[in-house]
């Protein structure tokens, strides 16, 4: 049942919402009902907007997207270099549906499957905290996901996990003109480590729209790796939310790469709801032609004794456009709080250019908070150096960009990641000369 | 060395450069033979880095007067890199920090692309890798070097050794050493001056751009020069070093203007 919708692109949108299965559990109904109530109270953002104002959506709302089809044949052609070898438990979802033969769930100590199959087994720890990171309230798209939930990529590692081996959660596109909504839930016990690798990838040139939300709860002392690789298709739109909350003594240290997508959107929340809690979350966008990737992260140092740190590296050729927002909030009592936030950013081009901010509001006063900011090109010094070893300027610039990325890169614990990296920079740095 | 007969590797007539518009070179001349060993001193503010960097064809250097010549080529008409392809050496005074290059993967790009220019074979990183470890060896340089990024967090003296590395992996016809002693330590000294000698021999020559004479001691000089306000004001032997260490600069300055 839908209440009428006020803007045309959302209205095509919701028509097409996935049935839920004969016997819906009764909280997930009600909470897609909650969630398309908002979708349809809230506007959608616009330039207007103070957390847009960088970011124009006018070219996704003026497309009519259409759900997914469902799969005919054989799927996952063109999947091969994005499967990491080292991850022997993966859940593939192409165009919005699990597909069982690409995937492997396999994994001693550790639940990996998909939302659907695990409903009856684990409702009661999947309503725990399905929307209870990623709020919904005052977040259109993360109202609009919400409202589609049917399925998704399920991670719980339990106490004893010790997770060294990473998990790879898959969402593919191959249907053009369609709009996905994936979502992941991933749940670290009390004491356990996990390792999940996220990847979102376009296996066709068309325009489409990816709208994701990732939730993970990381319990007392546990500790959550996650890697986060963004390559769709250079004409697809890409928005997505990762809602993380930490207990204490916890740890989510992530690296999130933006390749793809004529324009993408990160989210990155994380909520330290307790005392000696540290999180490191680097990124890397590398962009080109008229690419705009736009990151707005924020860390809530809700409590005591917590740390955060933050390298934030953006490559932009050609016409392309880089957008930061790194806010940070330390609440009244959230002493000794050390974070530390850098922007770093390289323009290969004249027409290229970065929006660059860092937001601190700071309500403890025995804290260090520390955030810069650079935007620059290649520096003389360097490329000459290269030069006088007889590199030639163009492969002395290719040279020092793939070093500018390289420093995410390499914090990067899985080595195929790693190495398709290096290659996916070279490549980019070869194409601006 | 000095070898009668031995032919001409550089020859600059009458140099003179601007730097973000200032007049920095005012005309210098000098001549290196194959085998010969040049010491340039002199004062903070001379020339002495600009004349190396310039030769070696920094852009932030416009040549606004004379020539040079590399083994007989026009060398100011032809780019840095090629420059180097041709042979011609620059041991940075600060060397540059590269983040994100390891030193290995630096170190053997450069090596293929001299190797290259010259007609000979390129190593894989496998084969470089040996070349390279028995090249470290020689300048009692820790292999762990070779995974760090190119001399990021690296000391002064590591970053001058990492510079010699590279004169002995590209084995230069003609090598400018710009300020090579600064932040070494009496043993890095001697580490670095015994790499260099190892590496001069009757084919190619060495320039060494120095503030002090105690290097000379070690690499011991043919030629040395005195440069002061952009110009070469005095040439004399390895004598003339000693005489600046115990008297200063002064004295030769105000003896170029009585002549």
């Amino acid at each position: 049942m839908s209440a009428a919708a006020t803007h045309p692109w959302l209205e095509n949108l919701l028509a097409g919402r996935p049935e839920l299965p004969a016997q819906p559990q009764a909280w997930l109904s009600r909470l897609r009902a909650q969630a398309l109530e908002r979708a349809n109270s809230l506007t959608l953002p616009t330039l207007r907007d103070e957390d847009w104002r960088f970011t124009d959506l006018a070219p996704l709302y003026a497309l009519a997207l259409q759900p997914a089809a469902p799969a005919a044949g054989a799927v996952g052609m063109g999947l091969e270099p994005v499967i990491a070898p080292e991850a022997p438990a993966r859940v593939v979802f192409v165009d919005g549906q699990f597909v069982p033969a690409l995937s492997s769930t396999r994994l001693e100590g550790v639940t990996v499957t998909t939302l659907g199959a695990a409903l009856e087994a684990h409702g009661h720890l999947i309503e725990s905290h399905i929307a209870q990171h990623a709020a919904f309230r005052d977040d259109a798209f993360r109202a609009i996901n919400t409202a589609h939930l049917s399925d998704g990529a399920l991670v719980v590692a339990p106490g004893d996990a010790a997770g060294s081996t990473p998990i790879q959660l898959v969402f593919a596109t191959t249907q053009a003109g369609v709009a996905v909504q994936p979502r992941c839930l991933i749940v670290a016990a009390a004491g356990s480590e996990v390792t999940v690798l996220e990847d979102y990838v376009g296996l066709h040139g068309g325009v489409y729209c990816v709208n994701a939300v990732t939730e993970i709860a990381v319990g007392r002392n546990a500790h959550v790796r996650h890697i986060r690789r963004q390559q769709e298709s250079p004409a697809a739109f890409h928005i997505a939310t990762c809602a993380v909350r930490l207990e204490r003594d916890a740890s989510y240290k992530s690296v999130s790469v933006a390749v793809g997508a004529r324009l993408s959107r990160y989210n990155l929340n994380v909520l330290q709801a307790g005392e000696g809690i540290h999180c490191q979350i680097d990124g890397l966008a590398l962009l080109n032609e008229r690419q705009l990737a736009d990151t707005h992260s924020f860390v809530d140092h809700a409590r005591p004794h917590g740390t955060s740190r933050q390298l934030h590296k953006c490559v932009a050729g050609g016409h392309a456009h880089a957008v930061f927002n790194g806010r940070i909030l330390v609440r009244p009592g959230a002493q000794r709080t050390d974070s530390s936030q850098s922007s770093r950013n390289l323009l290969l081009s004249r027409r290229a250019h970065v929006d660059t901010k860092p937001q601190l509001e700071i309500f403890a006063d025995d804290v260090k908070c520390a955030h810069g900011a650079t935007v620059g090109q290649l520096e003389a010094e360097e490329l000459f150096y290269l030069q006088s070893r007889g590199m030639s300027e163009p492969a002395a610039r290719a040279l020092l960009t793939y070093g500018f990325a390289a420093e995410v890169v390499d914090r990067i614990p899985i080595r195929s990641v790693v190495d398709a990296l290096h290659r996916a920079v070279l490549k980019e740095t070869q194409a601006t000369l | 060395m000095i070898a009668s007969g031995a032919r001409v590797l550089l020859d600059v007539r009458n140099l003179s450069t601007k730097v973000a518009g200032v007049e920095i070179l005012k005309g210098v001349s000098l001549t290196v033979r194959a085998g010969e060993v040049h010491a340039i001193m002199g004062p903070n503010g001379s020339g002495k880095s600009t004349f190396a960097k310039a030769l070696a064809g920094h852009p932030a250097y416009e040549i606004t007067g004379g020539e040079a010549s590399f083994d007989g080529r026009n060398l100011l008409d032809i780019p840095a890199e090629e420059r180097a392809r041709a042979g011609l050496f620059l041991g940075f005074q600060y060397p540059v920090e590269i983040p994100g290059v390891a030193n290995a993967q630096f170190l053997r790009l450069a090596y293929n692309t001299v190797q290259g220019a010259r007609g000979k074979d390129e190593l894989d990183p496998l084969e470089f890798d040996d070349f390279v470890r028995g090249k470290m060896k020689l300048l009692e340089m820790d292999p762990a070097f070779l995974d760090r990024s190119v001399n990021e967090g690296f000391s002064g003296g590591e970053k001058k050794r990492n510079e010699i590395l590279q004169m002995a992996l590209l084995e230069p016809k003609l090598a400018f050493l710009d300020e090579t002693d600064s932040g070494l330590d009496i043993d890095a000294l001697r580490i670095v001056a015994n790499g260099v000698n190892r590496l001069i021999g009757p084919d190619n020559a060495v320039v060494l751009v120095t503030h002090y004479q105690r290097m000379l001691n070690y690499i011991v000089p043919d030629y040395v020069h005195v440069m002061e306000g952009g110009r070469i004001i005095k040439t004399g032997g390895k004598d003339l070093a000693l005489q600046l260490e115990s008297r200063g600069y002064d004295w030769v300055a105000k003896e170029a203007v009585a002549a």
